[in-house]
């Protein structure tokens, strides 16, 4: 997983939820940056967007903390 | 005032499994699912393939070409429904009856067919102008507004938009309409044409339809699946009813609704709970005296467990003693008609005494250890049923129907 995804999703949830970037590490949980269930949904949209590729629904719902948005991302990648 | 007594005498139904209420309470009865791969041109761009979309359907045998032009296909799914409606119901309106007669119907979205024509005529064919009857076949009130001029009702006639509540809304604003005495018969119901580009894109982005198909409470569930089509019940006051010597198949006797004014999507099961309750006490009844529930049941991993945690904690022990079934395995989820059908669904089930079936049931699910009535229905003798309609925005309603009896 590279560090520019990281930072990418650092980057959108700092701005989606006006936290200090700073506070955001890979092991952060969603609910513990007060993202619920749609802002997760938009944030992977932002992402799709981003790096152009697509994360199956099925990949989606485990999705719940950082590090397994990187890894999705990563995948989708073919990375 | 005393209160009346509100029976269903006739039924219309367009539906992917039947364009008659014949046709759909025999898919039904047979479990047969009208869920498939809907229309290329559109599935083609949309990540989902799978829909219950009505492939052939022709209005011209039910309403004349000038009044047709006027309408969008949801107002023509509704008209269509609600002509059949009458017919069954064999009550025609006048200038007397007319007065006193109320139409009521939901949708969630009305007639986006002609408005997402109009943004492709505008923004991608680059036109200057837009057919001149954009606005009239767009208003989500044109379905009720055009079974009023079809059928000449001249009382209230109003649309309700509470997503995947408004046939509930509407029907049960319709039975405290009639029960309270401010009017003796209605058409209410709803109609839904959700298969357009733009829309179907929206529900790709949110992410909660199936890719394959609707397995409500199954463990394998993987969510929804968009249906369209519209159903309509003539709901009359029993007075009336059994002066015109009229066939009744069920009798209205409870509502509730609520808001859970939590969350804008994810559903919260003490508004599930209060909806269901207030419609047993609107009714009189204690939650022992009911039968069957035709669910929500979506289908999404989400609703499935908390409409089950919700019917088991308002119903206690007697939840083993339930049968519940979602249809929306067969018709699909019609959003702001859905629950029209499954009025039509639970007014034959009670009417027959055959529990509608949950389809494509394959795996149990721990957290939805109920009776769903798996795979095939069931004869079954019932006297209460409950429908349960949740809706995205938290907005719930819940109406409680008896098979008729003297």
């Amino acid at each position: 997983m590279s560090d520019l995804i990281f930072e990418k999703i650092a980057e959108l949830i700092s701005s989606k939820k006006s936290l200090n970037k700073e506070l955001i590490n890979i092991e952060s949980s969603f609910e513990d940056l007060g993202l619920d269930s749609l802002d997760a949904i938009e944030l992977i949209a932002d992402l799709e967007d981003e790096f152009n590729v697509t994360i199956p629904n099925t990949e989606l719902q485990g999705i719940k903390t950082v590090r397994q948005a990187a890894e999705g991302l990563t995948k989708a990648m073919g990375a | 005032m005393k209160q009346r007594r509100v029976v269903i005498t006739g039924t219309g139904i367009v539906s992917a499994i039947g364009m008659n209420t014949n046709d759909f309470w025999k898919n039904i009865v047979e479990c047969r699912s009208g869920i498939d791969v809907y229309d290329p041109t559109l599935s083609d761009q949309i990540r989902f393939k799978h829909g219950a979309d009505i492939k052939q359907f022709d209005a011209s045998a039910f309403i004349e070409k000038n009044e047709l032009d006027m309408m969008d296909r949801f107002a023509q799914f509704a008209v269509v429904a609600a002509k059949e409606a009458a017919s069954t119901a064999g009550i025609s309106f006048n200038e007397e009856n007319g007065n006193r007669s109320a139409v009521i119907c939901g949708t969630s979205i009305g007639g986006v067919h002609a408005q997402e024509n109009s943004y492709v005529e505008l923004y991608r064919e680059n036109k200057s102008r837009v057919h001149p009857f954009t606005i009239p076949r767009t208003m989500p009130n044109s379905a009720a507004s055009n079974i009023s001029m079809q059928m000449g009702i001249t009382g209230p006639v109003y649309t309700i938009s509470t997503a995947c509540a408004s046939s509930n809304h509407a029907i049960g604003n319709a039975f405290w309409l009639i029960r309270n005495g401010i009017c003796d018969q209605a058409i209410a119901g709803g109609s839904e044409t959700p298969f357009t580009y733009v829309f179907l894109k929206a529900w790709e982005a949110i992410r909660v339809v199936a890719p394959d198909t609707c397995r409500p409470f199954s463990k394998t569930r993987q969510g929804m699946i968009i249906g369209e089509g519209a159903g309509m019940l003539v709901i009359e006051a029993l007075e009336n009813a059994q002066a015109r010597g009229a066939n009744i198949l069920a009798e209205i006797v409870g509502f509730g609704m609520t808001s859970d004014a939590c969350h804008i999507t994810k559903p919260d099961q003490k508004g599930a709970e209060r909806a269901m309750r207030l419609a047993m006490e609107d009714a009189n009844l204690a939650p022992d005296e009911i039968d069957y529930i035709n669910a929500h049941g979506t289908g999404t991993l989400v609703n499935d467990s908390m409409e089950v945690a919700a019917i088991r904690t308002v119903f206690g022990p007697h939840t083993n003693s339930l049968s519940i079934s979602s249809t929306k395995s067969l018709h699909g989820h019609a959003l702001g008609a859905t629950s029209a059908l499954e009025a039509v669904a639970t007014t034959m089930a009670l009417h027959h005494g055959i529990l509608p079936p949950t389809a494509n049931f394959e795996e149990k699910d721990e957290d939805c250890d109920i009776d769903i009535v798996p795979n095939a229905s069931r004869k079954k003798d019932i006297r209460h049923a409950l429908s349960n309609a949740f809706a995205f925005g938290g907005l719930n309603a819940v109406l409680a129907f008896k098979k008729w009896e003297e």
